[in-house]
Order: structure tokens, then C-alpha cells, then sequence
């Protein structure tokens, strides 16, 4: 496989349009921290890089939006946000260890995750329960597709509905339509203090309660989890502003009239939010979509298999990890019992080794309109040969 | 080529009543909130259920006659303008609030569904955030399709932040669903949502519509100030923004448009005042509490003349009855006007101010401004009198060059009213042609027929052939690891 950095937009396109006319597949690579997701393809002929592409063009600190180019280490690019005050409410794991930016084992996979990959992926972490997800936060997006066209869509102010809005549609699309060279996000205000509501169980009724409660409740929380471990588990809430005092005791207050919790507050919360953004990766993940009140049904499946959870409790978002098996086509088994156990909801396997992703389909079948997705794809990459066989239905 | 419209089979799908096919009656249908254009549609009809949408819009389809569909025809584009020889679906039967899941915070509705009636179906405890000032008439439907704002969206975000499904009708008549099934986030696969949501009505219609709600806020204070001038008003925005501060509305009106809503709703502001500021902050009793005097001593501090603070829910719905009259209340003076819906970078404000007052001495009409100011979209209004032969169109060119300045800084052409056929021409301000080219794929993938809501949206008339590129059969495929459409 051929790698190649381009450092322009326009040599990407020429890259791309030259695979192209050649009927050669192509993928895109960040960071490379997420590189195993999707369904297993052979290795294709090319690798396109964006570590050339890794400049921030514009901060603009007065309107809270930044343009950044695909390259860019998330890590990287909130440490300038912070030194005015801001941020990118983006906050998924930033390597395969789910390790923060000042993790050593992020240093083997160059910078940590990319604002590119993590929105071509869709990855997000807790602060998406009060910020919204990627497609929340692009409002402006570039894409370089295979015939070799540079495209804008949005813009550069976080409110406009001119033209179509193709970064939603690039957003979660793996790479299958072309490739985003280039983001404009919108930032916000990074609070001056945050504090942590805990709320501990051994039961999931409580942990239930706690978290149907303060979903309900107008405190306005940052973030709201769960976490759930053999046989324990905690509701963690935060709160930011300038004083979050006031309402972490409001929390707290409304917690206490449930029984059967043990509740503290965390003053010095970074630790328990890495936690809950680490085990969103591990040797076996799959996320699942459900919805708020069906978490505990989530909890029980998890448990039943010795697994572990972390969810977006107002969301409905889990994350479950499964311990990995001798066998890949036992772990499979275990996939498919959990996807039975929680269906409707979707269930995509996120890491897995490769002998459990050859013996199921990592995306699962509860897919949106895949007829429709197959004349997108034809239609932006008509040569076929961005990450062909990746996405969701084989495209 | 349009064949004619398959009246028969509309009757036979709706029944006679449920189709209009009488000029007169259709002239109910030429314009929509845009009245400075209007068409008379082949036919409207008035479906009840998504069956009969997906029939409808079949029959549409096999006889080769283009279609839009209508909400409440408040949009401000011409984004539900008819089509000529064409059918309007209009959704204004379908009004059921299907399932309000406040467990999850969820509401299930069809596209007829006023804005407001959502969230008095899931109040007191929640609320629907996103809040066009037309809300107590438009429908969600038409909300979906031009990705609605309103006052409340700085904080809160847009209907697209809000809607998490949609069933919808595709041009060839087939349903699909699009987003979640069951209100789920993040299904498997490309997120055809998020390009339907704000897409014009282009793509196809909407039968039924999911949606997230969220708690109501357990406390709002609203404050107004007034200033000299518009620059102030807009340096507290800035200052408030830069502080951390996220109200939920922050709303600019100058001189010339205090002065008109005061003549229409008598809310007590002064008239001679250069320019007010509406700052509300909802959240947490305690949250509010604490920004609140933050927020006050920043209207002091860039020279508030006048601070008045809504001491009861009446003077709150007061303080808001002017600015959301703002519209309506030109007429009071001027016998017409032109709203314009530019978006500026916040920190641009009074550089296109400056350039707004210019061109409006330049053409010799006057502009009233108001803004969303958190999120920097202006809403200049261009007075002007029709009965002066020329002017109508006079003022029409200065909006186009004001929304350009607005491009020029950075900007967009729209926030919140849309595209439709008013401001397609200035596309190519905004985008270049390999942008208007990609846009023209996702509609390709969607409609390649070009029979959904034609003419809105992109500049010039297109066509989509068939899908580019000479087939070869990849490696891959040949292998049976991937399939080909």
C-alpha cells in the first residue's frame, strides 16, 4: 500500500481523481486511532494522509468559531481554544487506550485522534448530553471528492441555511464519499469551574432514578453518564460555570430523596470524565442507541455477559464492553445475544478483533435506508473507490 | 417535460373534496409568506395520512408532473411557491400529535403540527426550544424543511439540533425513514437526516417527524436596554458572549424599528432611543440569579441610557410582544417592506451597520434593523412605497447588495428564512460552481428527475443524467466483497 501526505487541498484532489481514473481504492487516515472500525476490507492501494494537512487557519476568538484543517490533533487544537477561554465541545477518546493527550501510548499514534477522523467517524464523548454531536458542532465543512473536486459547504458563522448541508452528510460517513480536508466548527465558552454530582449503586434500579431525575430536571447539566461494572455503578453529573456550586447541591438534594444511593461531590472531576471517555474504547466495544428508559435494559444484557457500560444517560448512548473471548466466533455470539437482547436499537461493533468482525456484520441490520445510501455514494464517489466495502450494506 | 396532472388518480386517492382543482380555490395557494411572488398551481391536495402522501406523490411521479409541498405557507423564500402545471401537497390536514414521550423527551408529530403546539403538548415540564416568530401558525413540516431559528436558537440551536426522525416520501413515491426509528441517535449509516433537514422542501416531504424536547427552564429574566447607538448594543453582546455568559435570546432593534413596533404595540420603549437590546437568560433559579447582574452592569458599562427589568411575566411577554411584532409593525411606517435575512460574523456588526446606513442613503430608502444577535443574523428591512413606479424593485436591489455585504464579511446569505426562488440568484456570491455541483448530487441521489420542488434553491436549472463515470467492474466487486447500486 502506497501512503501519501498531501499538503494541499489540490494536490488531495489530484491524488484522489488519479486513483480514481485507475479504479484504485483509497482510504483516509487521521490519526489513525480508529482505523479496525467498519466492516474488514482488504488493504486498498492507497493511503491518504492528512498529516499535512494539520494547520488551525482561524480562531475567531469574538465569534467562538474556528477553521481547522482535517489533520488537526483534537488534543492540539483545544489547548489553543483553552488559552482564550474556549472550547470544542468535542470530547471523544483521543487513542485506541482512550488515553487523554498527555497519555504516552497517544505518542504511538502520532498526535492522537483527528478533528477529520473523529468527525468522519462520528466519535464524541459525554460532553455531547449539553453540546450536541458532531454534526451539532461542523458548521462548515471541505471536501475533496474522487473526481477530483474541491467543494465548500455551510459556512463560517454558526447560523445559515444556504445550500445543502453536506457536512452532516460527511459526518459519520467513514471516508465512503471523499474526503473531509477541512472543518469550520463552532466553539464555546469553556466553563471556569466544573464539579461532579456521584451518585453510587450496586443496584440499577437507583442508578435508574438517578439519572431519569436529574435528565428531567432544569439544572442545565454539562454532562450526564452512567457507569456500570460488575455488579456496581455510579450516575455522574456535571455542572460548569463560573460558580457551579448552587446547582451541584440542587443535584445532590434531589438525589438524596432516592433511596439506595451513596452520593458525593467531586470538586476535581477530570479523573472520573477521562474514565468514563477511556472505556468507550477497548479489545471488544459496541455502541448501542436506545433510548433514556431503556438503559437498564442495556445494564442487565451488559452484566449477563460479565461486561461493562459507560452510557449518555439523557441520551440513550452506550457504550459495552465485552471481555474478548479465545474464540472470535463465541465473542460474535455474544454481539448477536446482546444485539437480540436490546433490539431495536442499533448495535455497532466498534473495536473488535478481526476474527469477530469476519464472523458478523460490525454495523448490525438496523440500518437506515441503505437503497438511498447507495445512490448518495454513487453519486459522490461514482469510481467507487473510497474505502469501498467499509460502510454500512457493504458500500 | 410535464405531462399533464393525473386528476382522476388524485380524486381516486383523496376523494373529490380533497382536491382542488378550481383556479379560484387554487389561488389560496399561489404565494406563500413571500407575496411578491405568485403561481397558480395545476392542483393542490389535501392528503390525510402518509399513505396517501406516498400515493399522491406516486402518482406524481409516474405521470411526470412536478410537485411542492405546503405547510402553512408562512415561509419567507418562496420555498413553497407552486410550480407551474404542477400539484401542492399541502400537509395542513395532517395535525396529530401521534405520541408525546416525555420519559424520553421525545414527541412524535405529523407535519401539519403547529410549532407552538408542541410545546404545550409536552409543557409545563418542557419545552420545544426552537421558536420562528411565525410559530403559532407554521407547521413543524415546514419548519423540517427550512431548518428553522428563532429567537431562542443562540442557546439552544436550530430545528435540525432537534429533529432525531423523519418518515418521509421520496420523489418516486417510496417511503423511508430517516435518523431514528424509535428515536434513537446515531443509526447506522449515512446521516440522511441531517442533509433532509433544511433542504427546501427538495428532497422529498415529510408524513410524520420525531423530535427531542427539554426541560423548561425553572427560572427566565428578561432585561431591555437602550442605547445610543446600535454599536453599543451590539459591544454588550460581545461582552456578555466573552464573559461565558449564554443567554437564551439576545435581540437588537434600532431606532427605526423601536419607533414602528412602539406605534403598533405600545410596549413602552422610548422612540427616540438609537437602538434597544433584549437580553433573557433561562436556566437554573440560582444560575440566573448569578449572571443576571453580570449582564446588567455590562449595559452600564457600554452606556446604557435606560435599563428596564421585566418585574412580572406581563412585562416580560410585553418587552418580547414589540420585538416580535417587529415585522408586521413596518407597516405602520411605510406602506411596504422588504425583509432581508443576512448572517454576519458577531464581530462584524458595525462594519455592516456602517455599510447597511450607506447603502440606504445611496438609494435613498430607508432601513430598519433587527437582529438575533447572539448568533449574528440580521434581519435589515427595507421600507419602500409600491405605488412609486420602480421603487418595489429599487428596494429589492438594495436587500441584495445589503445580504452581499453580508457574504463579503464572512457571512451567509440566510439564517433561518431560506433560499427558495428569492435568493437563488445570489448563490454564486456564497458558492462556487463546484460547490453548487456537489449540492446538486445529494439532490440527484434523491431526485433524479428533478420533479420535487424545482426551480428553488440552486440558481440555474440543472439536470441530473445518469449516475457519471463509465462502468467498470472493480476487483472487489468481481470478488462479491462489495456490491455496486
Amino acid at each position: 500500500m502506497k501512503s501519501e501526505s498531501p499538503a494541499t487541498y489540490e494536490d488531495a484532489a489530484e491524488l484522489l481523481r488519479a486513483a480514481a481514473a485507475d479504479g484504485r481504492p483509497v482510504r483516509f487516515r487521521g490519526g489513525g486511532t480508529k482505523l479496525g472500525w467498519g466492516r474488514p476490507i482488504p488493504e486498498p492501494d492507497l493511503e491518504l494522509c492528512t498529516a499535512g494537512l494539520g494547520r488551525v487557519l482561524e480562531h475567531n476568538v469574538g465569534d467562538f468559531t474556528a477553521v481547522l484543517q482535517a489533520g488537526v490533533p483534537l488534543a492540539l487544537a483545544g489547548e489553543r481554544f483553552a488559552e482564550a477561554g474556549q472550547m470544542l465541545a468535542l470530547d471523544p477518546p483521543l487513542s485506541p487506550w482512550g488515553g487523554a493527550g498527555d497519555d504516552a501510548a497517544v505518542d504511538a499514534v502520532e498526535a492522537g485522534a483527528t478533528i477529520g477522523g473523529i468527525v468522519a467517524a462520528n466519535d464524541s464523548g459525554p460532553l455531547r448530553h449539553h453540546y450536541g454531536g458532531v454534526r451539532d458542532l461542523v458548521v462548515g465543512i471541505t471536501l475533496v471528492l474522487s473526481d477530483g473536486a474541491i467543494a465548500r459547504a455551510g459556512g463560517k458563522v454558526i447560523k445559515n441555511v444556504a445550500g445543502y448541508d453536506l457536512g452532516k452528510l460527511f459526518a459519520g460517513a467513514f471516508g465512503t464519499l471523499g474526503l473531509i480536508a477541512e472543518v469550520t466548527v463552532r466553539l464555546h465558552p469553556k466553563p471556569a469551574r466544573t464539579a461532579t454530582v456521584v451518585a453510587r449503586a450496586d443496584e440499577v434500579a437507583p442508578l435508574a432514578d438517578a439519572a431519569r431525575t436529574l435528565a428531567h430536571a432544569p439544572l442545565e447539566a454539562e454532562c450526564l453518564d452512567l457507569w456500570w461494572s460488575a455488579g456496581a455503578g455510579a450516575v455522574l453529573a456535571r455542572f460548569g460555570s463560573a460558580d457551579p456550586g448552587p446547582r451541584v447541591s440542587e443535584a445532590a438534594a434531589l438525589l438524596a430523596k432516592i433511596g439506595g444511593l451513596s452520593v458525593d461531590v467531586d470538586g476535581d472531576d477530570e479523573a472520573c470524565w477521562q474514565a468514563q471517555r477511556s472505556a468507550q474504547r477497548g479489545d471488544v466495544v459496541a455502541k448501542v442507541s436506545a433510548l433514556p428508559a431503556t438503559l437498564p435494559a442495556a445494564v442487565a444484557a451488559t452484566e449477563a455477559l460479565g461486561g461493562a457500560l459507560v452510557a449518555r444517560a439523557g441520551l440513550g448512548l452506550a457504550w459495552i464492553r465485552l471481555p474478548a473471548g479465545d474464540d472470535g466466533r463465541e465473542t460474535a455470539a455474544h454481539i448477536e445475544s446482546l444485539r437480540s437482547a436490546l433490539a431495536p436499537a442499533p448495535c455497532v461493533v466498534l473495536d473488535a478483533p478481526a476474527d469477530v468482525r469476519a464472523a458478523l456484520d460490525p454495523w448490525g441490520d438496523r440500518t437506515g435506508p441503505v437503497d438511498l445510501m447507495r445512490k448518495v455514494k454513487a453519486r459522490f464517489d461514482p469510481a467507487g473507490v473510497c474505502a469501498p466495502g467499509l460502510f454500512v450494506g457493504g458500500i | 417535460m410535464a405531462g399533464p396532472v393525473p386528476v382522476a388518480e388524485l380524486i381516486s386517492i383523496c376523494g373529490p373534496e380533497r382536491v382542488v382543482v378550481d383556479h379560484a380555490a387554487l389561488r389560496t395557494y399561489e404565494s406563500d409568506g413571500l407575496l411578491q411572488y405568485a403561481v397558480v398551481p395545476a392542483a393542490a391536495v389535501l392528503p390525510d395520512s402518509a399513505e396517501e402522501v406516498a400515493a399522491v406523490v406516486g402518482a406524481c411521479h409516474r405521470a411526470g408532473v412536478p410537485w411542492v409541498a405546503r405547510g402553512s405557507g408562512t415561509g419567507l423564500s418562496g420555498g413553497s411557491l407552486p410550480i407551474e402545471g404542477g400539484v401542492v401537497i399541502s400537509l395542513s390536514r395532517m395535525r396529530t400529535i401521534v405520541d408525546a414521550d416525555l420519559d424520553n423527551q421525545r414527541i412524535v408529530v405529523e407535519p401539519g403540527v403547529t410549532n407552538a403546539q408542541i410545546s404545550v403538548a409536552v409543557g409545563p415540564t418542557h419545552f420545544y426550544p426552537p421558536d420562528p416568530s411565525s410559530q403559532i401558525v407554521c407547521s413543524i413540516g415546514g419548519n423540517v424543511a427550512e431548518n428553522s431559528g428563532g429567537v431562542h436558537c443562540f442557546k439552544y440551536g436550530f430545528t435540525t439540533n432537534w429533529v432525531v426522525g423523519c418518515e418521509v416520501v421520496l420523489p418516486d413515491g417510496s417511503t423511508a425513514t430517516l435518523g431514528g426509528e424509535h428515536g434513537e441517535l446515531d443509526r447506522p449509516g449515512y446521516d440522511l437526516l441531517g442533509a433532509f433537514v433544511g433542504s427546501e422542501g427538495t428532497l422529498g416531504v415529510a408524513t410524520r417527524i420525531t423530535l427531542r424536547i427539554t426541560p423548561a427552564p425553572e427560572a427566565t429574566r428578561t432585561v431591555v436596554a437602550y442605547f445610543d447607538t446600535p454599536e453599543q448594543a451590539g459591544q454588550v453582546v460581545s461582552d456578555v458572549v466573552s464573559a461565558g455568559v449564554v443567554p437564551g435570546a439576545m435581540e437588537i432593534m434600532d431606532q427605526l424599528a423601536i419607533e414602528a413596533t412602539e406605534a403598533a404595540t405600545h410596549a413602552g420603549n422610548p422612540i427616540d432611543a438609537g437602538a434597544l437590546l433584549i437580553v433573557e437568560l433561562d436556566g437554573s433559579e440560582s444560575e440566573c440569579a448569578a449572571r443576571f447582574d453580570e449582564v446588567v452592569r455590562f449595559c452600564e458599562a457600554n452606556g446604557a441610557t435606560g435599563v428596564r427589568i421585566a418585574q412580572s411575566a406581563d412585562e416580560r411577554l410585553l418587552i418580547w410582544k414589540a420585538r416580535k411584532a417587529a415585522f408586521a409593525a413596518m407597516g405602520r411606517i411605510s406602506p411596504n417592506f422588504y425583509v432581508q435575512d443576512g448572517v454576519i460574523p458577531r464581530t462584524r456588526l458595525p462594519q455592516v451597520l456602517r455599510r447597511i446606513e450607506e447603502l440606504g442613503a445611496e438609494y435613498g430608502l430607508r432601513v430598519a434593523n433587527v437582529f438575533h444577535a447572539g448568533d449574528g443574523n440580521l434581519h435589515p428591512l427595507v421600507l419602500f412605497d409600491a405605488a412609486v413606479p420602480g421603487q418595489a424593485e429599487h428596494a429589492e436591489e438594495l436587500a441584495g447588495r445589503i445580504v452581499e455585504v453580508c457574504v463579503e464579511e464572512g457571512g451567509s446569505l440566510t439564517g433561518e428564512h431560506g433560499i427558495g426562488v428569492d435568493k437563488k440568484r445570489y448563490m454564486p456570491k456564497m458558492f462556487s460552481e463546484a460547490d453548487l455541483e456537489a449540492f446538486q448530487r445529494l439532490r440527484c441521489a434523491f431526485d433524479p428527475d428533478g420533479r420535487v420542488n424545482p426551480g428553488k434553491v440552486m440558481p440555474t436549472p440543472r439536470l441530473c443524467g445518469e449516475v457519471p463515470g463509465p462502468y467498470r467492474q472493480h476487483p472487489l466487486e468481481a470478488a462479491g466483497v462489495i456490491e455496486r447500486l
